[in-house]
């Protein structure tokens, strides 16, 4: 071993055991009156702001509020789940297989690798199922399940089309949505017979019901009130979208979670603001600079950072002043 | 008992091993070095104090049930107590952590003090997601339409449904607690085992200046002629 390397080792392990076991000065540290006045502190603090500032509870969108407030919203959400053109029938996995709807970061496709595991059949579990669960009594209602069901999916489509385009003519007087008339076949008794079950509150009760009693799952009724225009509009007025950095923020004047400022950060910047990938690539952005934080103390470069940036001389700035004026 | 059934026993090797890495002076020591005068130190009680409260209210809550808050101005109190402890979590652990990194607090064979405070801000992070998901209101409903597609284009979200309330639910009042607290256990007995990290050398210092009163502090200390064990 050369001279510079022998001496280059015996610093190196002279500083590292100074660092491991500090050899200097001591003074008195009482660590549990700090403790307890750091809980006194921050449970006065914690009592000042809930008493001053509360905490938000905007009440939650129901498919009866939905369908009360903007029928023509939610019929027009309805025809989409019927015909699969809404966001959740063409969702691909985790609900459905829809060809090429999954994410990807280059060539993969995490999404689609964790494969269809919550499946959903839109037209089936959100209108048909629903409504053929009263459909008992209401011989006009089974009828025009049976003939839909029946039909050929260009007979359903010509169906659908038809009374999509009527929808954009359509009015709503004394909670009824009147659609001019048409030849829409069964369509128009289904599209009724959704939008009297939303109304009636009907509809948010069969999205959740499965054979148990007790339901904790809402992942059907949230896709499908995610596919109308009312429960963005909402959004944002509350500020909430993604583009209004939504996912750090809460309604009202609330703080909401400015933790994840950096994830929503890269939502608001090209390419990813643009991207059909976004969410897999901020995802994988995001999961990086995770490692990276968690593994700083094993990256040379990162590491140095604190060492190149002498921000640590303002923390011991007493302690280097002692040593200046010795 | 004999030495030699103490050697192979479980529970003496524990019991040893706990008496050598974290004996009572250094687990719960009445004083700090020289260099721990400044109060950037003081977040890390503040987290934990902050953390404290987070739980306590967060039990509270539980005691009467998920939908009580909506309900009762009591609740809606709680509820505050929990949403500003949380914040005021958050506040203190980020300057914690900032504080930690530019002070490179993870010298001195600290990685692991560095890795499991950070893994512990991560899972704080999914702790507060999951609180946000089981307010059973506006803001949850949204926060679950949104969040949902960046968990699926993980592939996370096939396994962790942000729309099944009683998944997350669970999730934030037993699991991510768990995990957070375990974390913040190993956290403060791995500061408590190395110390807090001393300061870089100064300029034109080779060495830890110890000075002639650290040498009295340390006798002191140590009741022997100096050098800290």
């Amino acid at each position: 071993m050369s001279t510079a390397a022998a001496r280059f080792a015996k610093a190196r392990k002279r500083d590292h055991r100074h660092l491991e076991a500090w050899t200097g000065g001591y003074r008195p540290y009482d660590l549990v009156k700090e403790l307890v006045v750091a809980v006194a502190v921050v449970v006065v603090l914690t009592a000042i702001l809930a008493a001053l500032f509360s905490s938000p509870d905007d009440q939650p969108v129901t498919l009866a509020r939905w369908a009360r407030a903007d029928a023509k919203d939610f019929t027009t959400a309805a025809l989409s789940e019927l015909n699969g053109s809404s966001d959740t029938a063409q969702y691909g996995p985790p609900y459905n297989s829809t060809p090429g709807a999954a994410q990807k970061i280059g060539p993969l496709s995490l999404q689609t690798l964790a494969g269809v595991r919550i499946p959903i059949d839109a037209a089936h579990d959100l209108v048909l199922q629903p409504l053929q669960s009263v459909a008992g009594d209401n011989p006009d209602l089974q009828t025009a399940l049976s003939q839909y069901r029946s039909a050929s999916p260009s007979q359903q489509n010509a169906w659908t089309d038809a009374y999509g385009k009527a929808l954009s003519s359509a009015t709503v007087s004394g909670g009824q949505l009147q659609v001019p008339p048409g030849d829409y076949g069964p369509v128009a008794v289904i599209m009724a017979s959704e939008l009297a079950l939303a109304r009636s509150g009907g509809l948010d009760g069969a999205l959740l019901a499965t054979k148990q009693f007790y339901q904790t799952d809402y992942t059907k009724p949230i896709l499908f009130i995610s596919d109308g225009s009312y429960f963005g509009n909402l959004a944002s007025s509350h500020n909430l979208l993604g583009e209004q950095w939504g996912m750090m923020n809460e309604t009202g004047n609330w703080p909401g979670q400015p933790w994840l400022w950096l994830y929503t950060f890269w939502y608001q910047i090209p390419p990813f603001a643009s991207s059909g990938n976004a969410d897999a690539l901020i995802w994988g952005i995001m999961a990086l600079l995770s490692v990276i934080l968690v593994l700083v103390p094993f990256i040379p470069g990162v590491r140095s950072i604190p060492k190149w940036i002498p921000i640590y001389k303002l923390v011991w700035r007493d302690y280097y002043r002692g040593l200046a004026s010795r | 008992m004999s030495v030699q059934t103490d050697k192979v026993q479980w529970s003496a090797r524990v019991r040893e091993s706990a008496e050598k890495n974290l004996p009572p002076s250094q687990l719960l020591p009445d004083e700090q070095p020289v260099y721990v005068h400044s109060w950037i130190y003081v977040f890390g009680a503040l987290s934990i104090a902050a953390f404290g409260v987070v739980l306590a209210s967060g039990l509270w809550l539980s005691l009467e049930g998920p939908t009580w808050w909506h309900t009762s101005s009591v609740g809606l109190f709680v509820n505050s107590l929990h949403l500003w402890s949380a914040e005021l979590f958050f506040f203190f652990m980020v300057i914690h952590l900032w504080g930690k990194f530019w002070m490179a607090a993870w010298r001195g064979n600290r990685s692991m003090t560095w890795v499991t405070g950070s893994v512990a801000f991560l899972a704080s992070i999914g702790t507060a997601f999951t609180g946000y998901l089981s307010q059973q209101n506006f803001a949850s409903q949204w926060i679950a339409s949104q969040g949902k597609d960046g968990l699926n284009a993980a592939g996370v979200g096939a396994f962790f449904n942000v729309l099944n309330f009683g998944q997350m639910l669970m999730w934030h009042i037993v699991l991510f607690p768990l995990v957070v607290g375990a974390l913040i256990v190993m956290h403060v007995l791995l500061v408590r085992k190395h110390g807090v990290v001393p300061p870089y050398p100064a300029e034109g210092q080779d060495e830890f200046d110890t000075g002639p009163e650290a040498v009295v502090d340390v006798q002191r200390r140590t009741g022997g002629e100096g050098g800290a064990s």
